[in-house]
């Protein structure tokens, strides 16, 4: 029987139109907008000033404090500007603004196709390297890598798990990747081995990537220490307390880390991105992006810059459908819907996926009949009906002994309940609240 | 692009699930049970059934149009789920007048009473059926004896249920003495629906092929109808085996009354169930306490109704201590 | 006598004593003091729990008036002076005089002036909306129209405008609990001081976005031009990060920066028609 976490989970239409396109490389831009903030932890200082000329590669926002990261211009050229731009939610955030002429990259980079297999750095350089490069987590949360690469003092890691599920609907960037770039991504785990000092990783593939998984696990019997391992179609198979269940059957206890269980989790994107980084020095300046949707023209998988505007992207996948009444960025589980298309493509940015109008509603929200199907879906094992229910009053006490902070956001109660009840959308602001309140209680 | 985009907060999609289609697939796992009694009630059956659900819808619209003056949910098929399952617990000879009266008070009363569908502690065509029950206990309490499909309407040949028969005798002779009477059904009879008894009741093969249905559509979990069933057996099996001659055997408990229906129509009732599967278990088993507790120490021969509507009080209490398991809470990694 | 009877009796009365005398017991060593002004003082409070004194409920209130040395920064919003005068002659205290206040909704931006980009489609609550984005403008300070406030008021003082999409407070029946300034994710409601003849005068914007980005959101956005600030002699309007704030303490209505406002994002209510002046028709 294959491998899979034992609680909830759905099974929505997987739509993934895009799984045999091959990754194109999309021309650079001639403007890139890039936002000083694309990473959970600290908005990083720009050290660029307006007319300033960079080239690709170069530190253009420096990380602040631990939990940042560095950000690089993804384009040689002028700064235009650095000012507020909308981003994703409409919100003005700073952002650094750069026209693109030529396509000139720091001498540092090695931008050789050759495969280099041998990891000369030591275990700090590696951290140190992925730091410098600006490497996040490019699952969606981007997370700094090398904060999660740092075991706590008093903790012990023994397994590097690496997240090849792409469990939600649509996207395929990461089945690409697993494709096209298996044995760099290989490497690349090879070195967050080290980097944790770990002889043991997983990766994880959902059952419906065959190919990949085939194709990985040829790739990786060279390599000692790595396992594939094939997973049942389930989402949310690829959040981390799930996928740790599933492969090692251990469980993350509520409101700790990956790490309390001596495991740590990395997507595939990442272990691409380690790669390059420290064997070909390049920082994270581009990202597969799935550009997808049912009615558009050619749905693919593009290697674009971080910066690149969302409208070009869909213009390269044969511009936006005349019936086109949502830009979902991300998964259609957890993604954010966008109110206008040129917004930037980000370090976190996986799709972007259009649905048609006729999709785009949400369905009429009638009473709760009590079904209980929110509790069983739930991977976490919450009460979502529940917790709905109490937030809608502000009864926030009781949403935080119902263990609303367990809540991962994943979106599968909406997804299944019959009565079309936004559970989580309250829940979602029944989690920020509490979260607001236990700060303001831990200040006093 | 002209048109603006819509923004909502995620998921972005839906599954195909609604309030209808469950209530559909209710309908669908009911329709073998339906089968059954037409051929074995006759077109009583369908009378019946069609005036049950016929009121049942009416008045709700009337109560939603008039009274609660708000939107009308007549559509989401509530009410005839309601009034199939009332139906099923009466006896086709019971006038049709009753039959309109206990739709009044399992819509009115149990239902809207509370704010309509969602919102009903009690299962309202339980609460209708009682209310028939405890009013017109006469009326409710002739059964037809099963003739096939041409059994007149009202027919005056009545005759007691399996369980009737043995609550009258309990005491006067040995249990293996009543099971060999005359008007007592067999075994065989019981489970294809051959025996005097409510509507819907009797077919404990068609309610098992409903309960399947619901299990394999995921309209219901396991959980409930597993849970009386199983504690029905053990407590009857634990009785029979100590005192086999005072003791009917837990296959007759299974098969007679409303037990089936009841595990598997009633008491899975979405609203007036717990909500998380543990909370469930415990319903269950308190369902099936109670129905053997009635069906042996009380003055009624049938216990199931009574059972769940006690069990139904109970739900918010369940659903208030007992949590669904959530995941990292008792860790073992061992 | 029949001894059933006496048996009975004499059973349920000496278990009649006992109950009594553990009631007794009880009452005696868990009676709490409380001081019976504080029910006096609830009595003649409204009993509307609305909050806006900043206590839990007006039983709290009480408490603390009663407990208070001096009525300095206790008020009942919706008592008002009638209410702080008869608690303070319940007593003993001194009464004082706190200006009545109403709330403004801080935000002109009906559809017209500030134009629809993107359509909502989640739930009608503010504080989602926001949480998800600047709402279906470009404007991310603005009112987003989903009635948070109105479902806070308890007192019947708000409703939804259809047309406008934004909140109209009533000016009779609002009283100035402050409900609906805590309910607003975005603080456009503020309270200001309640003016003869329920005129108003404010900066009817909250954006603190630049001129130019604020404007292009919304015709009527305050773009911090500073004019207001020059224009009025009063020293009453401050510009902080692009937005003006007309202080209610030192306005004197002389209405002057509405008509040099070049956005129309000061607005006057309840005041008499102008008088078209020879200079202005001139300047027109």
């Amino acid at each position: 029987m294959l491998k899979t976490f034992p609680l909830g989970g759905v099974h929505p239409p997987e739509n993934k139109f895009s799984e045999s396109a091959p990754t194109e490389e999309l021309p650079v831009p001639a403007q890139v907008v890039i936002p000083i903030s694309q990473h959970i932890g600290a908005p990083s200082d720009p050290v660029v000033k307006r007319g300033d000329i960079v080239k690709v590669g170069q530190l253009i926002a420096e990380s602040k404090g631990f939990v940042s990261a560095n950000i690089h211009s993804s384009v040689s050229g002028k700064v235009a500007k650095i000012d507020g731009v909308t981003d994703s939610s409409g919100y003005r955030q700073t952002a650094i603004t750069i026209d693109a002429e030529g396509d000139e990259w720091l001498d540092s980079v090695d931008r050789s196709e050759q495969l280099t297999k041998e990891v000369k750095l030591s275990r700090e350089d590696i951290l140190s390297r992925c730091h410098e490069m600006g490497i996040v987590g490019l699952g969606g949360a981007t997370f700094p890598s090398h904060v999660k690469l740092s075991v706590p003092p008093g903790k012990q890691c023994d397994t590097l798990i690496i997240n090849g599920v792409e469990c939600e609907p649509y996207l395929t960037s990461d089945h690409r990747l697993m494709l096209e770039k298996g044995e760099e991504m290989v490497v690349g785990i090879s070195i967050l081995m080290k980097a944790l000092g770990v002889d043991k990783a997983m990766i994880g593939i959902e059952n419906n990537k065959p190919d990949a998984i085939e194709h990985i696990k040829k790739i990786s019997a060279a390599y000692k220490g790595i396992s594939v391992h094939s997973l049942k179609i389930k989402y949310p198979q690829g959040a981390e307390k799930q996928l740790i269940k599933a492969l090692l059957n251990r469980e993350v206890p509520s409101g700790m880390l990956p790490i309390e269980v001596g495991a740590v989790v990395h997507n595939v994107g990442t272990a691409f991105a380690v790669y390059e980084a420290v064997q070909k020095n390049k920082p994270l300046i581009d990202r597969i992006v799935t550009v997808t949707g049912k009615s558009l023209a050619n749905p693919g998988n593009y290697r674009v810059r971080i910066g690149t505007p969302v409208s070009a992207l869909i213009d390269a996948a044969g511009g936006t459908p005349e019936d086109t009444g949502k830009i979902v960025n991300g998964g259609p589980m957890m993604g954010k819907a966008l109110n206008k298309s040129d917004v930037p493509v980000v370090k976190g940015t996986s799709g972007i996926i259009l649905f048609p109008a006729s999709e785009s509603r949400r369905v009429r929200v009638t009473p709760c009949i009590r079904c209980s199907k929110c509790i069983t879906v739930c991977a976490m094992g919450l009460e979502p009906y529940l917790l709905m229910s109490l937030a809608e009053r502000d009864m926030y006490d009781i949403v935080e002994a119902n263990k609303v902070t367990d809540c991962m956001e994943c979106g599968s109660c909406s997804y299944i309940c019959p009565a079309g009840r936004p559970l989580l959308d309250y829940i979602r602001l029944g989690k920020s609240t509490v979260f607001s309140i236990i700060r303001e209680r831990n200040s006093k | 692009m002209s048109n603006l985009l819509n923004v909502s907060p995620s998921p972005h999609v839906h599954g195909k699930e609604t309030t209808v289609n469950l209530m559909k697939g209710v309908l669908i796992a009911l329709a073998p049970a339906f089968v059954v009694t037409v051929l074995f009630f006759g077109y009583a059956a369908i009378i019946i059934t069609g005036v049950a659900v016929l009121s049942c819808v009416i008045f709700e619209y009337l109560i939603q149009r008039f009274i609660l003056r708000r939107e009308n949910s007549v559509n989401d098929l509530s009410a005839v789920v309601t009034g199939v399952l009332l139906a099923f617990c009466l006896p086709t000879n019971i006038p049709l007048w009753l039959v309109v009266l206990g739709s009044l008070v399992a819509i009115g009363m149990g239902k809207m009473t509370f704010g309509g569908l969602g919102c009903n502690p009690f299962n309202p065509a339980l609460v209708g059926r009682v209310f028939l029950f405890l009013s017109f206990p006469v009326q409710l309490t002739s059964w037809p004896k099963p003739k096939g499909f041409l059994t007149g309407y009202l027919d005056a040949n009545t005759g007691a249920t399996p369980l009737g028969i043995i609550k009258e005798n309990y005491g006067e002779l040995p249990v293996s003495e009543i099971m060999a009477m005359d008007q007592m059904p067999g075994y065989t009879d019981m489970f294809m629906g051959r025996m005097a008894g409510s509507l819907g009741e009797i077919g404990a093969l068609a309610l098992l092929i409903g309960m399947l249905y619901m299990l394999w559509k995921k309209i219901i979990t396991w959980h409930i109808p597993v849970s009386i069933i199983g504690t029905v057996i053990v407590i009857a099996g634990g009785l029979w085996l100590v005192n086999p001659s005072e003791n009917a055997d837990p296959l007759f408990h299974l098969l007679t009354g409303g037990l089936l229906l009841g595990a598997i129509f009633m008491a899975t009732d979405y609203v007036t169930s717990p909500m998380s599967s543990r909370g469930m278990i415990i319903y269950g088993i308190g369902i099936g306490l109670l129905t053997m507790v009635i069906r042996r120490y009380s003055a009624y021969p049938e216990g199931v109704q009574f059972a769940i509507l006690i069990m139904n009080s109970v739900t918010p209490l369940i659903n208030m201590y007992i949590k669904p398991k959530r995941f990292g809470e008792e860790v073992n990694n061992g | 006598m029949n001894p059933t009877i006496v048996y009975t009796v004499a059973s349920l009365s000496s278990l009649g004593l006992i109950a009594a005398a553990i009631l007794y017991v009880f009452a005696q060593k868990f009676k709490v003091y409380e001081d019976p002004r504080i029910d006096e003082v609830q009595d003649i409070l409204p009993a509307a729990n609305c909050g806006g004194c900043g206590y839990a409920g007006c039983r709290n209130f009480a408490e603390a008036l009663v407990k208070a040395d001096s009525f300095d920064g206790l008020n009942c919003p919706p008592g008002g002076s009638e209410v702080m005068e008869q608690a303070a002659a319940i007593l003993g205290r001194e009464a004082v005089a706190a200006d009545p206040l109403i709330a403004v909704v801080r935000c002109g931006g009906t559809p017209d002036k500030r134009p629809l980009t993107s359509l909502y489609d989640g739930v009608s609550n503010c504080k989602i909306a926001n949480s998800l984005y600047t709402g279906e403008s470009d404007c991310g300070y603005g009112c987003l129209g989903l009635g948070d406030c109105v479902a806070s008021c308890q007192f019947d003082a708000m409703h939804m405008d259809n047309e406008s999409r934004m909140p109209v407070i009533s000016d009779t029946n609002c009283v100035a609990c402050g409900a609906c300034v805590k309910a607003c994710p975005r603080s456009i409601i503020e309270m200001r001081k309640k003016a003869k003849k329920d005129r108003k005068l404010f900066v009817s914007c909250v954006n603190r976005d630049k001129g130019a980005v604020a404007k292009k959101a919304c015709s009527v956005a305050c773009i911090g031009c500073s004019k207001c600030v020059k224009v009025c002699e009063y020293d009453a309007v401050k510009v902080e990060n692009f937005l003006s704030y007309i202080d209610y303490t030192k306005c004197v209505f002389c209405r002057k920066c509405v008509t040099e406002c070049p956005t129309n994002a000061i607005v006057e209510i309840n005041f008499p028609p102008r008088k078209v002046r020879n200079q202005e028709a001139a300047k027109a």
